[in-house]
């Protein structure tokens, strides 16, 4: 058990004042980066990089890690009190975190997210420290057939789920789709649906998209119904912070499911994003009853929550050992590395141990911080929901728009955003579903990319993603999942007979 | 067309600045990648440098404008015609993209600061490859036409420019496989999914200390300056160039660029250089360029 050693090691150098100290100011930069759409982790990690540059690669390190931790925190609270996802892997949570909120339980609502999240990250850092080794072997089968498989199991298990008409589903799906193809095609190198504006080479960004779709859809729909005057009349105690502390244990089976799949994806890589989907598709397609999904139902919060935290956290293992970024902000840092002097890869657990092992033990540490930090706030964020919506709207309004402008410097996109906007008003007036345009963006066009480079690897034949066991296994699962309602029906149908047929048998 | 770009910017380097123009607000670094890109790395490594050593009175603000392989940002500042406070980051793709892709801005738009840094190519196979040199690589490589799976960063950019050069040079077919960074295609090499990659020596040096990857040749006129053993006793230097092991290609590197608008005047032009001339005199410069030898650390994912 030589990690184990290590590992103490690493903690005998981080429990100090000062290494303590940046992390708890790590922590609050990241929830304030978190909170603020369009800021981000990416970018609240690239801004603070200039400043480690004179501080040891320990503590520095340490400064960025904890930021990213309070970041991932940050984004769930914007996405449950305003529908407005700070991060693009807590777009999930609004699905069932928003409802939730606004039926008068935002505490419980953010405690629960809070906390799952929490418990995805620990057990994220668990695994990096029980399997760092074999991890990095596991991370080198993949390559692009792989990584089509995975995006298409991610697709095929948040499909099918969807209470709307199948046509509708296929309508915003494409719509997400022909979004994600906008810019510079990486294959090709050729220009996409740019229709000659300059400002539309960079692509539509996901972020505004969302922004536009949840945040300026939601208000608009609110501004609708009539302005009300007053806030959501809900008492703010602490004790309704405990009380969700203790319904946790209930969600044991979510929670488990859902680490397992964010770890997979934070080390193949596949990023928190498409974890977190694909958590909260399979929690509501094994969940018994499936009414609450959508309406604020806590698996709904849990599960994403669960996955978004230990995919973020597992994505720093490939980082590390292979010298890949498994996200964009793990990218930054990675350059952050460089500049301090130290070669992301394989040699780097060989050759600084005690850097490796001090970040992984602050990891352990960071969570628990950042865990206890944002507990500790719950009844402050909740209570900004008291506020009449008659202040806070048009504060929402203007965060969106700063935010929007912020992702790229971009006039153009603050146009986009409203343009998403109302388009986000009509598909709720006209009951189409957002979320699988919304994960047509995310994944469509790195899908995309790895069924290009598939084809270009294998002469265009399709036989390729039944080449080895590994993508078969995952090309498998997809379509069992894709076609699991088909059978979840007929055999559904079959016991509905059977128990039909035995009622009549003893009458 | 495009060598003579290359070297007017070296030579610019070299010339003696007359202070005229001081900038009196803040200055935007465009950088034509996104955060954590090579080319990031590049301008905020600039950025600190000045900031550190005070080269600089006003301040400087960096913005991230990477979409299109860089496009976003080069025709963005190709909009502020005439504007000294845009400086805008790049490599080789100000003056190669609008010669492959149809992006809205021509290389005019912009007007050449400084070259700072060259990024070096090399030839490299897996680590278990039974290939040795790149003479066996050719070899195998025109025994069965498009059977090599060259990997590279992004499609009509740095990498595939060059993996069709060896192609023209050798006479050998390869089919060039296209990701996101350098970093994937030194991954997808490592694990053995593709058979070749051109990266600079950042983007596998990781994965070489490991023995998963192994360097064939380099594209210098020169080896590499004598420095530590990575993996298995060997080092940098060596590395046989391209040209001494048989295959003809004297040198191909990639600059790291630094522009402004067209229509700025001289002595604007005049003032950067000089202080990108200090930053690149400075010890923190000096370090990132790697101890041993230059222009090796300047990583390049985008």
């Amino acid at each position: 058990m030589g990690n184990f050693s290590y590992l103490m090691d690493g903690f005998s150098t981080i429990i100090t004042g000062h290494h303590i100290l940046i992390m708890i100011i790590g922590v609050m930069l990241g929830i304030l980066v978190g909170v603020l759409p369009g800021l981000g982790a990416p970018n609240g990690v690239s801004l603070l990089l200039p400043l480690t540059f004179t501080m040891d690669p320990i503590s520095a390190i340490i400064l960025l890690s904890c930021m990213y931790w309070g970041a991932l925190f940050g984004g769930s609270t914007t996405s449950i009190l305003f529908n407005i996802p700070g991060e693009p892997s807590s777009v999930a949570t609004t699905f069932d975190g928003y409802p939730m909120a606004k039926n008068g339980q935002a505490t419980r609502a953010l405690t629960l997210a809070f906390m799952s999240a929490g418990i995805g990250a620990l057990a994220g850092v668990i695994m990096i420290t029980l399997l760092s080794t074999w991890v990095a072997g596991f991370a080198l089968q993949f390559s692009s057939p792989e990584f089509f498989a995975v995006y298409f199991l991610a697709f095929a298990s948040f499909i099918g789920m969807s209470g709307n008409a199948p046509a509708k589903t296929l309508v915003t799906m494409m719509l997400g789709f022909a979004f994600a193809t906008v810019g510079m095609d990486t294959i090709s190198g050729g220009l996409r649906l740019t229709f000659g504006i300059p400002d539309l080479i960079k692509g539509v960004s996901f972020l505004v998209a969302v922004m536009g779709l949840f945040g300026i859809g939601e208000l608009l729909l609110t501004t609708e119904e009539g302005l009300r005057f007053d806030g959501i009349k809900a008492r703010v105690r602490i004790v309704d912070v405990l009380k969700a502390l203790k319904e946790m244990p209930r969600y044991s089976w979510s929670i488990l499911r859902s680490t397992v799949i964010g770890i997979w994806m934070g080390i193949t890589p596949a990023g928190p994003t498409a974890a977190s989907f694909m958590s909260y598709g399979l929690a509501r397609r094994f969940a018994k009853d499936k009414s609450g999904f959508g309406k604020g139902d806590p698996r709904g919060i849990v599960s994403p929550e669960t996955a978004d935290h230990s995919a973020g956290t597992a994505a720093l293992l490939p980082m590390l050992a292979l010298g890949v970024p498994g996200s964009a902000t793990a990218a930054v840092m990675m350059g952050g590395l460089m500049i301090w002097g130290l070669t992301p890869g394989p040699m780097l657990f060989i050759d600084r141990p005690d850097f490796v092992w001090g970040l992984i033990a602050s990891m352990y540490l960071g969570n628990v911080v950042a865990v206890v930090l944002v507990l500790a706030t719950v009844p402050i964020y909740a209570s900004i929901l008291r506020v009449p919506f008659s202040i806070v709207g048009p504060v929402i309004v203007a965060i969106i728009f700063s935010g929007a402008y912020q992702i790229a410097n971009s006039t153009f996109d603050m146009w986009l955003v409203l343009g998403f906007g109302v388009l986000g008003y009509l598909f709720k007036k006209l009951d189409y579903p957002i979320a699988p345009l919304v994960l047509a963006m995310v994944l469509g066009d790195k899908a995309e990319d790895a069924f290009r480079q598939s084809m270009l690897m294998s002469n265009g034949s399709l036989s390729i993603f039944w080449s080895n066991p590994l993508v078969t296994g995952i090309m498998a699962l997809g379509l069992l999942m894709l076609l699991w309602p088909v059978f979840a029906n007929a055999v559904g149908v079959r016991n509905l007979r059977r128990r039909a047929a035995g009622h009549s048998a003893k009458v | 067309m495009l060598k003579q770009i290359a070297l007017t910017l070296l030579a610019m380097t070299a010339v003696a600045p007359a202070m005229a123009f001081e900038p009196t607000k803040p200055v935007e670094f465009v950088v034509t990648s996104g955060p954590g890109g090579g080319t990031d790395n590049f301008a905020r490594t600039v950025q600190s440098i000045i900031a550190k050593h005070k080269l600089m009175e006003a301040p400087v603000v960096v913005t991230n404008k990477g979409g299109g392989s860089g496009a976003e940002g080069f025709v963005y500042a190709a909009g502020y015609k005439g504007d000294p406070y845009k400086l805008t980051f790049g490599t080789n793709n100000e003056y190669l993209l609008p010669s492959v892709a149809a992006v809205p801005y021509k290389p005019e738009d912009l007007t050449p600061v400084a070259a700072l840094a060259l990024d070096e190519f090399l030839v490299w196979v897996n680590g278990k490859s039974e290939v040795n040199d790149i003479k066996t690589f050719v070899t195998a490589a025109k025994a069965e036409p498009k059977a090599i799976q060259f990997g590279g960063s992004q499609s009509k950019d740095t990498d595939q420019i060059l993996v069709s050069t060896i192609a023209e040079t050798t006479g050998a077919e390869f089919r060039y496989i296209p990701f996101k960074s350098g970093g994937e295609a030194a991954v997808q090499l490592a694990g053995g999914h593709i058979d070749a990659n051109v990266n600079n020596p950042n983007e596998n040096r990781g994965q070489w200390q490991a023995g998963m990857v192994k360097p064939l040749c380099v594209f210098r006129p020169d080896r590499f300056p004598k420095s530590e053993p990575v993996h298995d006793g060997k080092g940098w230097s060596d590395i046989p160039t391209c040209a001494e092991a048989g295959l003809a290609i004297d040198s191909y590197r990639m600059p790291r660029t630094v522009w402004l608008p067209a229509g700025v005047g001289e002595d604007a032009v005049t003032f950067y250089r000089d202080v990108l001339k200090k930053v690149s005199e400075t010890p923190e410069w000096g370090r990132l360029c790697g101890q041993d030898f230059a222009n090796v650390a300047v990583p390049r994912w985008r």
